[in-house]
């Protein structure tokens, strides 16, 4: 065996379960340590920057980046990551599409902000204190990196060689990928392979029973509790899986719970809300549209349900 | 998706004068009904605007949500979808579908930022020429009274498909 291979990881805007479900893949991951060593990964070890700054070009065989980029400093390490790594994986939802944080984009910084440190009620700030790139003190400038408007994919700043998507992605299928590589069983490295993934929709791993109902009534998790073995999107509970990538096993729907949509669009699929609306429009029990209108009326928030994990890589991105 | 996108149209540069801006509202027509109405718009030598671009579908049912998003996010300023009368479908329930998606497509599209009178959805049989070439003009007038749209010019302003320009973080040490 030659010398070990070099893995990265970085949290970019994320929640950190990215990171967490690395460790998922549990005693595998002695057999990681293995092949290779850690070289930079802020959530369990102290790695300063300007470690990696340091190293060489290309220097990582291999690097996860989770998390979206909204911030000066996100894109600028991702430009580095990129800089220092000869394979750069944008890992689990967020890095992919997004995900949760480029909700976001529905609203403008001003807004995040008065959310934030303003109109909340648990907040006490009367002197109405907001962060700022830059501040003057007696100890001199003290700078922070800048809230970009627009929450953007890992995509959009660096070229990505492979997309592991999911919220997060599984651990059975990152082991996969993890084995892959190691022993050089990669697909061909080209913009944004998608790994650990189907291009079929949950549907195609999903077990419950279409029975070929419309639906006349959208009901949400908490308002009732689905008939064990059928369709949850028959029943009116709104389901992702039609417009969502497999590869999860469809693990929410054998747990009764509706796909939130994590693994990111389908295959043929660029826009998974619009192809999620092209889909309810085939199964909504509505002879005319007004009905219909009344039907779609009941979805609460349907942005935040189209696009829960996607809005960053959607046609139209969400702009207010 | 597998079929090739349209041309893409060219974002309208920042301080570019507005006189010269025409709408540019993308009309997907069914092939049995309303692209024949478009023709006998033509054919009774009734006036209707160039700004209508349209593109012709075998039915409306077939018109995924997908195309009227694009269409927007490479540059549309409108999009108008027009089907057989609810009733008549060729393929008997085709533009029952597009029924039933419009309510929630026009929501998301609000919810996202577009104004609703940019968007629009109508049946027009073959024999209705006379009233393609009314919502035509509507559509249009109320596209121009709206403005310019310029989605990639807009997503281009808030960051999206540029770098930022950076300061290196330091030199090692």
């Amino acid at each position: 065996m030659n010398a070990k291979l070099r893995v990265g990881v970085y949290w970019a805007a994320g929640c950190g379960g990215c990171d967490i479900s690395l460790l998922e893949i549990g005693p595998r991951l002695l057999q990681l340590i293995e092949a290779a060593d850690i070289h930079f990964w802020p959530l369990v070890a102290d790695f300063k920057y300007r470690d990696v700054a340091g190293y060489p070009d290309e220097f990582f065989d291999l690097c996860f980046l989770n998390g979206a980029i909204r911030s000066s400093e996100q894109e600028e390490i991702a430009r580095l990551l990129r800089k220092k790594s000869r394979t750069l994986i944008a890992y689990g939802a967020c890095a992919a599409e997004g995900g949760i944080p480029a909700l976001a984009n529905l609203t403008t910084i001003e807004g995040i902000f008065a959310a934030a440190y303003h109109d909340s009620p648990s907040l006490d700030n009367p002197e109405r204190l907001e962060p700022r790139p830059v501040t003057r003190s007696d100890l001199g400038e003290l700078t922070l990196p800048r809230l970009y408007p627009q929450v953007l994919t890992l995509r959009d700043v660096v070229d990505v060689d492979y997309v592991l998507p999911g919220c997060p992605p599984q651990a059975d299928r990152v082991w996969q990928a993890i084995e892959s590589f190691v022993g050089g069983k990669l697909p061909a490295r080209a913009e944004a392979v998608k790994l650990g993934c189907t291009d079929k929709a949950v549907c195609d791993e999903c077990s419950l029973e279409k029975r070929l109902v419309k639906i006349d009534q959208f009901r949400r998790t908490h308002e009732a509790l689905p008939e064990p073995g059928w369709c949850l999107l028959e029943q009116g509970f709104i389901c992702m899986g039609p417009a969502t990538r497999g590869g999860c096993g469809a693990l929410c729907t054998k747990a009764r719970l509706a796909c939130r949509g994590c693994y990111g669009p389908s295959g043929q699929v660029t826009d998974q809300g619009m192809a999620m609306v092209g889909a309810l429009g085939s199964l909504l029990a509505a002879e005319t549209e007004e009905r219909a209108r009344e039907l779609v009326d009941q979805i609460v928030d349907p942005v935040g349900t189209f696009y829960r994990f996607s809005l960053a890589s959607s046609d139209l991105k969400g702009m207010r | 998706m597998p079929e090739p996108k349209a041309e893409k149209i060219e974002p309208v540069a920042a301080g570019a004068s507005l006189e010269k801006w025409e709408p540019r509202i993308i009309a997907f027509l069914c092939y049995w009904c309303s692209y024949a109405g478009a023709d006998a718009a033509g054919t009774l030598r009734l006036k209707y605007p160039h700004n209508v671009l349209i593109v012709r579908v075998m039915c409306s049912g077939r018109v995924d949500p997908e195309l009227i998003s694009g269409a927007f996010a490479q540059g549309a300023d409108g999009v108008l979808v027009c089907g057989c009368q609810i009733g008549c479908c060729h393929y008997i329930s085709g533009n029952h579908k597009t029924m039933a998606r419009m309510p929630l497509l026009g929501r998301l599209l609000v919810e996202m930022g577009l104004e609703p009178g940019r968007f629009r959805h109508e049946w027009v049989s073959a024999s209705e020429g006379e009233k393609f070439a009314r919502i035509t003009n509507e559509i249009t007038e109320e596209v121009r009274r709206l403005g310019p749209l310029n989605w990639p010019g807009r997503l281009h302003a808030r960051g999206v498909g540029h770098g930022e320009d950076l300061e290196p973080w330091g030199t090692p040490q």
